[in-house]
């Protein structure tokens, strides 16, 4: 390495020049990356404000996560809550707002996320009065909120809730109760040690009637003392595998009465004589999920997928190993086919769920708008998409980032890396919002009935005319260079999910007419069904990737690259899941091989522009916080001088004289 | 099934057993939840056990290796040790390569460690750069970290605990560099445990696992050691600095073969301990309704759980025989390797490298699939599989990156399909290349065999897997030749078939593996036994070929009628075995303490204990947190 001769490496900072292996990635890229940047960011303008924000963060340094890897349970949560107070007095100062821009640039480590799903939930289910009550303390933080759902015994399943909320006429009070141990609150964030109130689900008893689940504000700790109110048992659930910041907490509740007035009524109420009264839809609740699922995707995945594929390829052109031609120099890891065969397709991933959030959320949008003019038209369509793409980008992000920590041997298991935290914490997103198996059979269970229409004639959401829509019983491809084509793998994709409906319909129809229950028939079809759900996912997925690369035609720079990316996916797709495109022998065994050439030829054609693309989503070294992953590609000096700041080098460790010295001393003196 | 008679099949001899309870009910060896201590407390009572485990070895009089082996992993549980070098890599090298009066002289002294792998390089061990050059004017060899990457970094034991270690460094003697070779260099001062001038030594910092482990880094500048502290068992430096070379090399293929089958044996052990977890919180926790107005059924009865968790549990079984076979096939050869007969060497170096990848990335992927299928509380730390995971991980890239492991291989298979194509017949596991000659004067061979494929005999599936292997190494022996057609380098056209070549290498792994486990069956005598054992070895195999249909398709082995069969009767599988689901794991035998996780208790009371675990959290020591009165209450009052 060029670094090194100079001959000079001991303590003083090398930090500054970029090193030469990265630097030459990036002279040869074929597109600029500035123009990249601009067009993902929506325009220059976002760009500028973008980067003043990050920039505005960084430099303060309160928001330091230099010594976050180095720290406890116990700090990173005294440092999550330092840092979402002073945040709150900057955002004061600087008048940003809740939805600003300001928090994505934070990437993480804040305490009072929950704090803002609290006062959300007050604004989507209160009604006026309790909005007007409760949001002025809440964002003067005079209280803490938290929101507690999930409990020990239950948490997708939403009907198995068990906590009680029974109305006594004589006070006008709700009596909250913790019938037993499996109907804890468990998990909710900021609830273990933060929060002085919550939003507790629990379910309705008026008159020994039930009436399902209802929230209640409930007030658990002292707002003079910060002391558990009576009645309320709270505290950490204890370490996990992230979030160390959050005191994710439990709550068990006991006999704790709240005024009537507690129970959020925007849609349903108790009467002071205990009549219950429901207003308007309670689907706009639906829809609530439906955009929390939507606006995860961007921030808690393709972000985090975006800069594990940056720490991972910037590494792998860092990192030298083995020859690749006798006599020449060692090879960067990236030149070997299979080191781009992990990262490239991961790349090209990260891009294609960018853009399918960009999709999603124009669709809600949309939907949004209509809602608010009382058409609920397109909610089922809406709640099928947030389900199943979810539960897709969450699934095959994760596995992507862990490709990209493996793609880093030795060095990816060091936290240093940055790449462990990222996995640790995209994991949790296919299980929170919903568990993913379940989230896929909910769109099954839309596109079955949506095949069930079509089939019959009756008009369908336009996301699956397809399923209706007749393609050709074979692929027209002739060779390799057809597979470059969008129609082609497009059209694959699109008949490869159809194909895949329509025979678990089939199959769900067959059972149900031999006599099986139907829903013994659902559980018997539902490793298929899930897989179907998946496949439509997919196809969407390739598709929107396809259109926006059409759009860009005005700037054909980076058209070609996109162009080659998109490929890169869908090829990769069909490469990994070659058995259900051959099954029924839409692609054949001979056009699979072309499939397969075609795939391998693009790795080493995206291989030159790998760094650039990765460059384009333009994270800070800050941000990125990783040894590995930093612009001027100095690893392995930064991992010198980072590991020697760790404590376990600034604090003397008992452990020689307590025991290694004893242990020593007695052999010695056995000899 | 009988659960008792299962474990004593593969797993523990008595003796084990017994074992077990002396460390178990051991006062001594009793802690807090390592999940609640820090990295530096975790470091200590990693010592602490450590050091208690040496002098308890000597008190109970254990030195049978095996027993040895095995009361280490009772008393650590399944944490790593920071002695763990000192005992395999560090000794095991003095044993075998110093000459007796080295022996004598180093190994009752001292704590060392093995330090081999350097910042910038890992697998690839010429390219180490940390120097050692003969002085002979004061007869001693001058250590050097040239290089910020040269820095020796990752092993473990080096960071704080280490007084010695044996550093791997070019040997420079006469001006000529002679390669890699092993060096005892003192670290650390007796008696202070200080750092010796001219040492930079420390810890690397946090990892994703290993936290009780000081893995650590070592610069050298201009240190000196005596002549005598090169190993000199096989190679030498005389006073005056001539070189005298070793005899062989391929000894230490041997050590390798041993390693990664522990690697194997691990990759079961650690699948069978998250499955352990995952299978019986699966029949406790109740989610949800399958038949409207019943109860809650477990959500072990629902189908895409069991699909989760079922291929895993058989994929345990499958590698625990796998594990038992190399470790036998090694121990069997190791006496002619030792008479000098080196014969077999060569494909089992070959097979193990490839089975090591196999069977680390498959149990790395099932951990995970595990933890993922206990939803929300998998992913707390009292659920155990979060260790389970970060512990095993690395196994993917230690002792030989996968990657390039399955490569190893692969050039093995090409070169014995190479072999083959001129007309040489091969032997052992690779013997299904020879019918691929015969197969090319039949054309219509393949095709017509695949009606022959009969999906309820595991050695019917046996052969199917055969052929995918075949298939897959030809293609990539035929892409190799293609690129090399092309007037393209040795090396470029590797290059650019390793993506096929890493395939062919699976395929080959994934049919021995459903060989062994399906030759495993006849060795059962017990009935009941069998019969459960052939359903999980029927699992794999139709699993298998579920998850890579297009293999299968594409080479004409399963018709597409086929393979709807099998997708069918994978899922028929799943309910058959689901009755014996908690046995077989129970078999595995995994001890509360060893399995260290609230939601994979024998008696299943995951939620009392969950919360009792959580009141014992660092958060929760107080009931107020400092941060209330430090940042909350101060903030109030100022908005």
């Amino acid at each position: 390495m060029a670094l090194m001769e100079t001959g000079k490496y001991s303590q003083g900072s090398l930090l500054g020049s970029v090193n030469p292996d990265l630097a030459s990635e990036r002279q040869t890229a074929s597109f600029s990356v500035e123009k990249l940047t601009a067009w993902l960011d929506g325009g220059t303008e976002h760009t500028r404000l973008r980067r003043a924000v990050v920039e505005a963060i960084e430099c303060d340094p309160v928001f330091s996560r230099e010594n976050q890897y180095f720290e406890s349970q116990n700090e990173r949560y005294e440092a999550a809550v330092r840092k979402a107070v002073h945040l709150q007095k900057k955002m004061d100062e600087m008048g940003w707002t809740e939805n600003g821009p300001e928090f994505k640039a934070l990437s993480g480590d804040l305490a009072f996320l929950l704090h803002r799903i609290f006062t959300r939930s007050i604004s989507m289910l209160g009604s006026d009065q309790q909005i007007a009550k409760w949001i002025p303390l809440a964002t003067q933080y005079q209280l803490i909120g938290s929101y507690a759902q999930t409990e020990l015994g239950h948490g997708t399943y939403l009907q198995g809730l068990e906590t009680t909320a029974v109305f006594d006429i004589t006070t006008q009070e709700f009596v909250l109760n913790t019938p037993n141990i499996s109907a804890m609150k468990w998990w909710p964030g900021d609830m273990g040690r933060s929060a002085t109130h919550t939003v507790v689900f629990a379910q309705l008893y008026v008159n020994g009637k039930c009436y399902g689940l209802h929230p209640f504000i409930v007030q658990i700790r002292s707002l003079q003392d910060h002391s558990l109110c009576p009645g309320i048992t709270a505290g950490d659930i204890g370490p996990k595998m992230n979030f160390e910041h959050i005191d994710n907490g439990y709550l068990m509740l006991q006999n704790v009465r709240v005024p009537r007035e507690n129970m959020l009524s925007k849609f349903c109420e108790v009467q002071p004589d205990g009549t219950y009264v429901r207003r308007g839809s309670q689907k706009i609740n639906y829809f609530t999920m439906t955009t929390v699922r939507i606006s995860l995707i961007l921030d808690e995945v393709v972000i985090p997928l975006m800069k594990a594929c940056t720490i991972a390829i910037r590494y792998s052109v860092v990192r030298r190993q083995s020859k690749l031609k006798p006599g020449e120099q060692e090879a960067k890891i990236l030149d070997y086919q299979t080191q781009q065969e992990k990262l490239l397709p991961q790349l090209a991933a990260a891009y294609a769920f960018y853009f399918i959030s960009d999709y999603l959320q124009e669709l809600f949008d949309r939907g949004y708008r209509e809602i608010q003019r009382k058409n609920f038209d397109m909610l089922p369509e809406l709640h099928a998409f947030s389900s199943g793409f979810k539960a897709m980008v969450t699934q095959y992000s994760t596995s992507a980032v862990e490709i990209c920590l493996r793609a880093c041997g030795g060095h990816g298991y060091s936290l240093l890396s940055g790449l462990p935290s990222l996995y640790t914490k995209i994991v949790a997103s296919c299980i929170y919002e919903g568990e993913n198996t379940i989230l896929f059979l909910q769109t099954a269970r839309f596109l079955i009935k949506c095949f069930m229409a079509a089939s019959t004639g009756q008009p369908v959401p336009p996301s699956v005319t397809y399923l209706a829509a007749v393609t050709p019983e074979k692929c027209p491809a002739k060779n390799k260079l057809d597979f470059l084509s969008p129609d082609i793998y497009t059209e694959a994709y699109q008949h490869m999910a159809a194909r895949l409906i329509n025979s678990t319909a089939a199959k769900l129809q067959d059972l149900v007419q031999s006599g099986v229950k139907k829903h013994d028939a659902w559980n018997q079809c539902t490793v298929q069904l899930a897989q179907a759900a998946k496949a439509h996912c997919h196809y969407i997925t390739v598709k929107n990737f396809a259109e926006t690369v059409e759009k860009l035609e005005t700037q054909p720079g980076i058209q070609k690259i996109m162009k080659h990316l998109c490929d890169l996916f869908a090829l990769h797709g069909i490469f990994s899941n070659a058995g259900v495109f051959l099954h029924d022998g839409y692609i054949s065994g001979a056009q699979m091989d072309m499939v397969t050439a075609s795939y391998l030829d693009l790795l080493a054609v995206i291989r030159k522009d790998a760094v650039p693309l990765v460059d384009a989503f333009d994270f800070t070294d800050k941000t990125l916080n990783s040894a590995l992953g930093s612009y001027d590609g100095q690893v392995y000096q930064r991992l010198y001088e980072w590991a020697q700041k760790s404590p376990t080098n600034k604090q003397i460790s008992p452990a020689y004289e307590r025991y290694l010295k004893p242990l020593l001393h007695k052999t010695l003196s056995k000899l | 099934m009988c659960v008792e008679w299962e474990s004593a099949l593969f797993l523990f001899s008595s003796s084990v057993l017994s074992l077990e309870a002396l460390v178990i009910n051991d006062p001594d060896f009793q802690h807090e939840d390592l999940n609640f201590l820090s990295r530096s407390q975790r470091y200590e009572q990693a010592i602490r056990k450590s050091s208690l485990m040496v002098l308890k070895l000597r008190e109970y009089g254990i030195t049978d290796p095996d027993e040895i082996y095995w009361f280490k992993r009772i008393c650590l549980g399944n944490f790593p040790e920071p002695f763990g070098l000192h005992f395999s890599m560090f000794q095991k090298t003095l044993e075998t390569q110093t000459t007796d009066a080295q022996k004598e002289k180093w190994l009752p002294l001292i704590i060392g460690t093995y330090a081999q792998t350097e910042m910038g390089h890992g697998t690839h061990l010429r390219g180490l750069e940390t120097t050692a050059t003969y002085d002979p004017a004061t007869q001693e060899f001058i250590l050097n970290s040239p290089t910020v990457t040269s820095i020796k970094w990752w092993p473990g034991g080096l960071g704080k605990t280490s007084n010695h270690a044996i550093v791997l460094a070019q040997l420079y003697t006469q001006g000529q560099c002679k390669g890699l070779h092993a060096f005892i260099v003192p670290i650390r001062q007796l008696g202070t445990h200080e750092p010796l001038p001219g040492i930079t030594v420390g810890d690397i910092g946090p990892k994703f696992g290993y936290d009780e482990m000081d893995n650590g880094y070592l610069k050298m500048d201009n240190f000196r050691i005596p002549r005598e502290n090169m190993l000199m068992k096989y190679a030498q430096v005389e006073p005056d600095g001539t070189y005298v070379k070793p005899l062989s090399d391929k000894l230490t293929y041997g050590t390798m073969v041993f390693i990664r089958s522990l690697i194997v044996g691990d990759s079961a052990r650690s699948l069978s301990r998250a499955c352990t977890i995952a299978i019986r919180y699966s029949a406790v926790r109740h989610q949800s309704e399958l038949k409207p107005g019943e109860p809650e059924p477990q959500i072990l009865d629902y189908q895409t759980q069991q699909y989760k968790l079922f291929p895993l549990l058989a994929t345990a079984y499958a590698f625990h025989f796998v594990g038992a076979y190399i470790k036998d096939t090694y121990h069997r050869i190791s006496g002619d390797i030792h008479e000098g007969d080196l014969s077999e060497l060569p494909e089992l170096h070959a097979l193990t490298a490839g089975l090591k990848a196999f069977t680390s990335w498959t149990a790395n992927a099932g951990i995970e699939e595990c933890r993922m299928a206990c939803g929300g509380h998998g992913y707390s730390r009292c659920s155990g599989i979060p260790d389970i995971y970060v512990t095993f991980t690395p196994s993917c890239t230690y002792e030989g990156e996968n990657t390039v492991m399955m490569l190893q291989t692969a050039r093995f298979l090409v070169k014995s399909y190479t072999q083959v194509s001129s007309g040489q017949q091969v032997t052992g596991m690779v013997s299904y290349l020879n019918d691929l000659s015969r197969q090319r004067i039949q054309p219509q061979h393949v095709a017509a065999r695949s009606v022959a494929v009969r999906i309820n005999d595991p050695v019917s599936l046996v052969e199917a897997y055969k052929a995918r292997a075949a298939r897959l190494v030809e293609a990539a022996a035929k892409n190799l030749q293609a690129e090399l057609n092309h007037r393209k380098s040795k090396e470029d056209a590797w290059n650019r078939t390793s993506v096929d070549l890493v395939r062919a290498s699976e395929a080959h792994c994934h049919y021995v593996i459903v060989k062994l486990f399906t030759a495993k069956l006849a060795e059962i005598s017990n009935a009941a036994v069998r019969a459960v054992l052939t359903e999980l070895c029927l699992l794999y195999a139709l699993y298998g070929i579920s998850k890579n249909t297009g293999d299968f398709l594409q080479a004409g082995i399963l018709t597409d009628a086929q393979i709807t069969q099998v997708n069918q009767r994978v899922k028929e599988l799943l309910a058959i075995i689901r009755p014996n689901a908690v046995a077989l794991v129970d078999s595995f035998d995994f001890h509360d303490v060893h399995l260290g996780s609230v939601l994979g208790r024998y008696d299943g009371n995951v939620y009392e204990n969950m919360f009792e675990w959580a009141k014992k959290s660092p958060l929760n020591k107080t009931e107020v947190h400092e941060s209330f009165h430090k940042h909350l209450k101060p903030m109030q009052s100022k908005l």
